[in-house]
């Protein structure tokens, strides 16, 4: 915690009353939503652990799906999630398990886009409104999100990695870290990279310009 | 002393602000300012906007029954409030404020917005005292402002050399060090030295070491609402304690340390798990139960 804003104590403002049950939900789903373009007709969610006990009772459920519409933490209309969801014309369901997961609180967000697509992603509370993404349409990533994330979908083939970084120091964007993920020799793969300094729009037009063999790119 | 080495511990931060001639908040500011590279009216401004919404959740809390979604609390504060009025045997300060924090952490179970400090379960003690104290003595927002960076100093010390979660160093890691965060804010915008601060906080720390966390139903309700009440009153004594010039045998950083050391000692049960304590009573247990049954609907 050693360079811990004082916003870390006194903060943040959020809707009660669990920042790992009720703030970090929100944070987790509203990062799923972004991993689907923010192009969002349907969600299901399943609550593994400590989510799928106390869930209820924490506003989980709503939690997840007003960050699946886009609310942050301290929207006030997280208790009406369910509402404003029909309202949006987004349809939810929610299912708690009783399976065991590695992390107590651990959901499965499965995100349909207008055109079909499917996007799965698992992620944990880890304390505090802390989250974490462990898993991306059945990849294992890792990333915390407090950090501007670049996710980038790719093809696993030399020289990717070496562009995407070289655009990133051009641009003066410093990467504080940076994991590569791949279903396999050759086949689709990611790289996560959380920087210092936003990326902006600009920015991400750029690396999609510059650099050979990218297939998706978005920020979180 | 350098900025970067103040927040190490209690005694590097009263010789830093010795050294500067300056208070706990001046040095927190200063402090924030550097880390986050922004202007100190920028940082104030955000501080403000934390104020407004503590007091805000005080308000709704005595002045309306929000009932949590459990439904298994609400309605306290403000019954505590009103009976306040006549003669407690509290004190009508220090019942005020008891009822005041209660109304945040009901506002919090009731899926309504509060401000964290350091965490949801303990939100009500800083922003219940505080506010019930500067509304006794007619502090600005200025003034309370400068009390919540004391309390952020306070907690960022416990942060970096213990813990402030519930998960890791049972009840007195949230509402514990809550209350040692609000007993120097006290103290410094009452005109308390930095080191009155320091043996506040230690002095509340000490009144509540070992207090395990055994949410029942794993819920931010019984007994953390009044725990927050609890926590409200230890921080005000604690700042009176202080202010007349009673000082903590055991140091500021030596009661951390025992704190952490105490807080890792808690067995897992009792540390956020509902796994003990209130929560496997005989009621403790039934009323996880019909919490769980909700899940169905």
């Amino acid at each position: 915690m050693e360079d811990f804003s004082v916003f870390d104590i006194i903060g943040p403002r959020m809707t009660g009353p669990s920042s790992s049950h009720t703030a970090g939900a929100v944070r987790l789903a509203h990062i799923a939503r972004k991993i689907a373009a923010e192009d969002v007709a349907e969600a299901s969610f399943t609550l593994y652990g400590s989510f799928a006990e106390t869930g209820k009772g924490h506003g989980t459920d709503k939690a997840l799906v007003a960050g699946v519409l886009g609310m942050d933490p301290d929207d006030p209309r997280i208790k009406e999630a369910f509402t404003v969801a029909r309202e949006m014309g987004v349809q939810v369901s929610v299912e708690f398990s009783d399976e065991a997961p590695k992390h107590p609180n651990t959901a499965r967000i499965v995100i349909t886009g207008s055109d079909g697509q499917i996007t799965d992603v698992v992620g944990q509370s880890v304390g505090g409104g802390n989250i974490r993404i462990s898993e991306i349409n059945g990849l294992a990533v890792e990333f915390s999100g407090e950090y501007p994330t670049l996710i980038i979908q790719h093809n696993d083939k030399p020289g990717v990695i070496a562009e995407v970084s070289h655009v990133l120091a051009q641009l003066n964007v410093n990467i504080a870290f940076m994991r590569v993920f791949r279903h396999g020799k050759g086949e689709d793969a990611y790289m996560t990279i959380e920087t210092d300094q936003p990326v902006t729009q600009d920015m991400q037009s750029m690396i999609l310009r510059l650099c050979d063999g990218i297939n998706k790119l978005f920020v979180v | 002393m350098l900025l970067s080495d103040a927040f190490n511990n209690g005694e590097s931060l009263r010789r830093y602000c010795l050294e500067n001639s300056i208070p706990i908040y001046e040095a927190m500011i200063r402090r924030e300012v550097k880390i986050s590279e922004q202007p100190r009216e920028e940082i104030i401004a955000e501080m403000q906007k934390n104020l407004d919404v503590m007091r805000a959740s005080v308000e709704r809390g005595l002045n309306s029954k929000v009932e949590s979604v459990s439904g298994l609390s609400g309605g306290e504060a403000m019954k505590l409030f009103k009976y306040g009025k006549h003669n407690p045997f509290s004190g009508y300060t220090a019942c005020r404020a008891a009822a005041s924090s209660m109304a945040v952490v009901e506002v919090n179970a009731s899926m309504g917005r509060i401000v964290a400090a350091p965490t949801a379960g303990a939100s009500g003690i800083l922003a219940g005292a505080l506010i019930e104290a500067g509304r006794q003595r007619g502090w600005s927002d200025e003034t309370l402002i400068e009390g919540l960076f004391t309390a952020g100093a306070i907690g960022l010390i416990f942060a970096k050399n213990a813990t402030i979660s519930g998960a890791g160093g049972g009840c007195q890691a949230e509402t514990g060090v809550a209350a040692c965060m609000t007993a120097a804010a006290l103290v410094e915008i009452s005109g308390g030295a930095p080191v009155q601060a320091l043996d506040a906080a230690a002095m509340a720390m000490k009144n509540v070491l070992g207090l395990i966390c055994d949410p029942v139903a794993g819920l931010v309700e019984c007994p953390c609402i009044k725990r927050n009440a609890l926590g409200a009153v230890n921080a005000m004594l604690c700042a009176d304690m202080a202010l007349a010039g009673i000082t903590s045998l055991i140091p500021f950083d030596e009661v951390v340390s025992a704190m952490y050391k105490v807080g890792k000692d808690i067995r897992v049960e009792y540390r956020e798990t509902a796994r003990g304590g209130l929560a496997t009573t005989p009621t403790g247990k039934a009323v996880a139960e019909r919490v769980k049954r909700l899940q169905g609907n």
